[in-house]
């Protein structure tokens, strides 16, 4: 396997959706291949810092209003 | 307006938030509990979900809509559609799934209003393509075609990097010019958490096409990082 076609294969790889032949050929190449090695390895750390990544809550007041529509809606 | 509860207040449902509000499995009771309870106006139960979904549907949403406020909006009229149509969850698929189904649709009806209509069935010119430079790796006259040129750059160790709020930005950055479809799947994949199976039932595509997406944008993402490491002198701890 090439660089070039290893790097497109990532995702499908860490996802662990390679047909058995392709990922046979793709781990090969990994293992002697630092700079794909790093590449993976780079992938990995772009999803972990996604992952990490804070995000916004709903502000209070939205909060608030929701809890009152749970409340007043009237159920049968 | 009367004083409202707190999530804290229902039976067993306190950890929610405590836990950094992610959809982990097990902080929730399962959904026919949980679906059970809100149809019996367990406020409690509504706000423990509230407080859990909230973030990660803000995410999504802004995704398909132009401004944080719309966003909000969306996310709003989501939970007011939860409550009035709970009673016509089914469970079959997870009350998460059928909440983000509600959520795009809203969100999809709202981007149309904003000009900002996305098509999910088929794949753009833009999803095509080598995700790295073809620059960066040998052509047919060097030795070595197909394999890099030089090897991509060392990062510095992740210890330094994860907490980084320069790091951040550059995502946030990265993130926000990624075209549409690529930022909602790397979104509810790789910040929510959803599963490639979660992803697909609730977009309603492929699990092909998600992936091409998923792996474009992480692909683009990264090389936003590459560059930054490169350009920023000294990020071996004491940047600045």
């Amino acid at each position: 396997m090439n660089c070039d076609e290893f790097v497109e294969l990532v995702t499908a790889y860490v996802d662990g959706t390679l047909d058995e032949a392709t990922e046979r050929r793709f781990t090969g190449h990994l293992a002697e291949c630092d700079g794909c090695d790093r590449y993976l390895d780079q992938i990995r750390r772009t999803v972990h810092s996604l992952a990490a990544l804070p995000s916004q809550s709903l502000p209070g007041q939205a909060r608030d209003r929701l809890l009152a529509a749970f409340r007043d809606f009237r159920r049968p | 307006m009367v004083t409202v509860g707190h999530a804290g207040q229902g039976v067993g449902m306190a950890t929610v938030e405590e836990a950094g509000g992610g959809p982990g499995p097990g902080m929730l009771p399962p959904d026919a509990e949980l679906a059970a309870r809100l149809r019996g106006g367990d406020e409690a139960a509504f706000a423990a979900l509230l407080d859990s979904w909230s973030r990660g549907m803000l995410r999504a949403a802004r995704a398909y809509v132009a401004s944080d406020e719309a966003a909000e909006d969306v996310v709003q009229e989501t939970w007011l559609a939860i409550i009035r149509g709970i009673d016509r969850f089914e469970g079959r698929s997870s009350l998460r799934t059928w909440a983000y189904r509600i959520l795009v649709n809203i969100a999809k009806t709202r981007g149309v209003k904003d000009s900002r209509t996305i098509a999910w069935s088929s794949l753009d010119p833009e999803d095509f393509g080598p995700t790295v430079d073809p620059g960066r790796f040998q052509g047919p006259g060097d030795p070595q075609p197909g394999h890099w040129r030089r090897f991509p750059m060392a990062w510095p160790s992740a210890e330094t990097e994860v907490v980084s709020g320069e790091v951040r930005h550059i995502i946030e950055a990265a993130l926000a010019d990624l075209p549409h479809r690529q930022r909602v799947v790397i979104t509810l994949r790789d910040i929510d958490g959803y599963s490639s199976g979660e992803v697909c039932s609730i977009l309603e595509i492929s699990a092909a096409n998600q992936r091409v997406l998923l792996h474009r944008a992480r692909a683009a993402v990264r090389g936003r990082l590459e560059e930054y490491y490169a350009t920023s002198p000294g990020t071996e701890g004491g940047r600045r």
